[in-house]
């Protein structure tokens, strides 16, 4: 594959309390030697706000969104649920807003915005990235990577050549974390209720690092470990990928 | 057998809990926790076997969606179109706007034809519209026949689940339940035993009843065909025993054609209760007449109860081609723990979250709650047999319960914290210097709350977050800092 020019959609939410993932994201791509941009008007695509039955408030944002990366022949973000978001919500919004013109760019655009793992594996066509990672690693499949976008194997297809990696499977990998946003303040017990579950899980493993590709869920079940103190890290499949035997 | 209310749900008049509040109680129970676990994983799995040997299962979806789809956009036409079918077939059709229309309709035939009891098999459409309770008042007691649904009829509890009402209890509690009320001596916890217990007490009620009340799964346009599927085979006997059948359908259960069951039949017991085929099929095509056998008079109650306007929301209006089959309960991770209780409502999980808001219109705190019982994880439109996008639907619902308040709420709605930081946070994603500055202000904000390289509590909504995970605080430099540092 020619080597492409990526704008990062890096999201908020890694943006402000992730920033190792976006530098890991960055590292990745640029060592398949693709060049990456990063447009700074970028702020939230507005999936909190829209998620949340705060509708008519995304729409400015998604309106800024389709400006700022329509340009982009690429546009690949290291979270699936805001990846979902543009493509599979952003339709709704236009509806709401009444805007055929928006709707239409929307369409445009929505093909081009790609999950890292998908963009890696379904895009790019590489599935080993040259990856170091010598821990036990247990990956939970986000909802939104699996059911809204469909990535499937491709996180873990990844996953199975990163070198010096113990992969253990997780049991009822695909049962919800219980994050989901406002949901896990709004039904903070509910949540509460599956991350027990989840956690549960992943101590079954035995792993060291409990891995997936939306840090919004890692966070959640990282909150959860470390609560308990449970000595089991969470890590961002950007940073594992990232991860060589030089460093 | 006493008579005892059920506690009011969505659809009884006056205000029911929201989710939060019911889900808290739920989530406590260790037995409740338990059975519903088992339960639901065990029907999941079986499920995923029934639906994973069939090659076309994608394809018959996909026609049960556009089927279905096809004939809402058509309702009026098939409507008619069946009332003339069952009339020619010698029943009866009744039109009713809602739910009292629906009861008194029910009820008025009942008492024209001296009955002081009726049996019926298992219809949501009657505990929507209190349809039990609504007879009780005028000294008819009506029998549910389900075993399930006389499980929690003798418990005076709601339904918690749509196929399964007594999926919470557990073979020791129906035991004990059982030995308190169906006047019986000894009784072991075997399934065998409590079934045949159940059916004793209930032949009695089977032959002497004179109206037998139904619910529907389909009704076939061209012929007048109505159908009931389930699995024990009471449902058999309760349209054919008495000598006149009652049936209250939902308008949304129509199709048009006999040959229409071809799919039907093939994703409904997979979907429902992972199986090949369920037991009992009735069809009934009108009354019974020279044959003798079942109904000498047949009453179809067709139902709108809000149906209409479901109808009139273009992202909502897919909710009813809904099936009833409950494979969207059994996925949820939200009901897995909760139960169907904890909605408030006779249709729980997934299905219910989006049905009962619509149907009984936005503006009600206990229903409005339910769009936000979902971690929109996806699981339910995963499996639905009539690809139902729930997930878009919850969304859809959401953004009408928060334009509600704020278009129409009270002073009070309108000043909530949760608005006003959404408005807040919305103006300062629209601008990256406010964005940014947020961020910086975030990251000193968080100072006193940061410990050890963790945030353990936080104050007010954020509490809930804390109750349970730490915080991992805001790092000091964050992405677009590092990028104009770097690369800038
Ligand atoms: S919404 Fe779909 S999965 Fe749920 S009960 Fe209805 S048909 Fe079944």
């Amino acid at each position: 594959m020619a080597n492409m020019r990526v704008a990062l959609f890096i999201t908020c939410f890694n943006d402000t309390l992730f920033p190792e993932t976006g530098r890991a994201t960055v590292g990745v791509l640029e060592r398949l030697g693709h060049e990456v941009v990063f447009p700074e008007a970028q702020t939230c695509c507005g999936q909190m706000h829209f998620n949340t039955g705060y509708q008519r408030e995304a729409i400015p944002l998604v309106r800024r969104f389709v400006e700022i990366f329509e340009p982009y022949d690429a546009v690949v973000a290291p979270s699936g649920s805001c990846v979902g978001m543009v493509r599979d919500l952003y339709p709704m919004a236009a509806d709401l807003a009444e805007d055929d013109d928006l709707a239409r760019r929307i369409e445009d655009l929505a093909p081009k915005v790609f999950e890292l793992s998908e963009f890696l594996v379904k895009r790019l066509g590489v599935t080993d990235v040259g990856a170091y990672y010598p821990h036990r690693v247990t990956y939970h499949p986000t909802c939104h990577s699996l059911r809204m976008l469909k990535v499937g194997e491709a996180p873990l297809e990844l996953l199975r050549n990163v070198r010096g990696m113990d992969l253990v499977e997780l049991g009822e990998a695909e049962q919800c974390c219980g994050f989901g946003g406002t949901f896990a303040v709004k039904n903070a017990e509910t949540s509460a209720a599956m991350l027990g579950d989840k956690i549960r899980r992943v101590l079954d493993t035995e792993a060291e690092v409990c891995a997936a590709g939306d840090n919004s869920c890692l966070m959640h079940i990282g909150g959860g470990l470390r609560r308990l103190q449970a000595g089991v890290d969470t890590v961002h499949l950007a940073e594992i990928l990232h991860s060589t035997e030089e460093r | 057998m006493t008579p005892k209310t059920k506690p009011p749900d969505a659809f009884s008049p006056g205000q029911t809990p929201t989710f939060e509040v019911s889900a808290r109680e739920s989530l406590r129970d260790a037995q409740l926790r338990r059975n519903l676990g088992k339960a639901t994983q065990t029907i999941r799995r079986k499920r995923t076997v029934a639906v994973e040997e069939m090659p076309d299962w994608e394809e018959l979806r996909e026609a049960g969606r556009a089927l279905k789809e096809r004939t809402l956009r058509h309702l009026d036409k098939y409507l008619l179109q069946l009332e003339e079918s069952v009339t020619r077939a010698g029943g009866v059709v009744h039109w009713a706007r809602d739910a009292d229309e629906a009861n008194r309709i029910i009820a008025g035939i009942a008492r024209e034809k001296g009955a002081e009891e009726v049996v019926k098999v298992k219809s949501i459409a009657t505990d929507e519209t209190k349809l039990n309770e609504h007879l009780e008042a005028q000294g008819i007691h009506a029998f549910e026949t389900d075993l399930a649904e006389l499980i929690i009829q003798l418990a005076g509890e709601n339904s918690s689940h749509i196929l399964v009402p007594a999926i919470h209890k557990n073979r020791a509690e129906i035991r004990e339940l059982f030995l308190r009320e169906l006047d019986v001596e000894e009784l072991s916890d075997e399934p065998k035993d409590l079934t045949n217990a159940a059916r004793l007490y209930l032949r009695k009620k089977f032959l002497g009843a004179k109206v037998g009340i139904s619910g529907a799964n389909f009704a076939v346009a061209e012929t007048g065909t109505v159908s009931v599927v389930e699995s024990e085979g009471n449902g058999r006997m309760c349209t054919t025993l008495p000598p006149v059948l009652v049936t209250l359908m939902g308008i949304e259960k129509i199709i048009p054609a006999w040959r229409d069951f071809e799919i039907f039949m093939q994703l409904l017991p997979r979907s429902s209760t992972a199986e090949r085929m369920n037991p009992y099929t009735s069809f009934w095509t009108g009354v019974s007449g020279e044959a003798g056998d079942g109904p000498q008079e047949f009453h179809l109650v067709l139902l709108d109860n809000g149906r209409t306007d479901v109808l009139a929301d273009e992202i909502g209006r897919q909710t009813l081609n809904c099936i009833r089959c409950s494979a969207c309960l059994n996925v949820c991770p939200v009901y897995e723990r909760t139960g169907g209780h904890a909605y408030n409502s006779v249709y729980p999980g997934p299905i219910g979250a989006i049905l009962t808001p619509q149907l009984v219109g936005i503006g009600k705190p206990g229903s409005d709650s339910l769009p936000y019982a979902s971690s929109l994880c996806g699981a339910c439109y995963q499996v639905c047999p009539v690809k139902i996008n729930i997930p878009e639907v919850l969304v859809h619902l959401r953004g009408k319960v928060v334009r509600h308040k704020q278009d129409k709420g009270t002073l009070r709605q309108k000043l909530d914290p949760e608005n006003a930081a959404m408005q807040a946070m919305a103006r300062t994603f629209s601008d990256p210097k406010l964005y940014e500055r947020a961020q910086r202000l975030a990251r000193v904000g968080q100072l006193p709350f940061a410990r050890g390289g963790r945030i353990t509590s936080l104050p007010g909504r954020l509490a809930g977050w804390t109750a349970v995970r730490d915080l991992k605080p805001i790092p000091e430099q964050s992405f677009r800092e590092w990028w104009k540092e770097e690369r800038g």
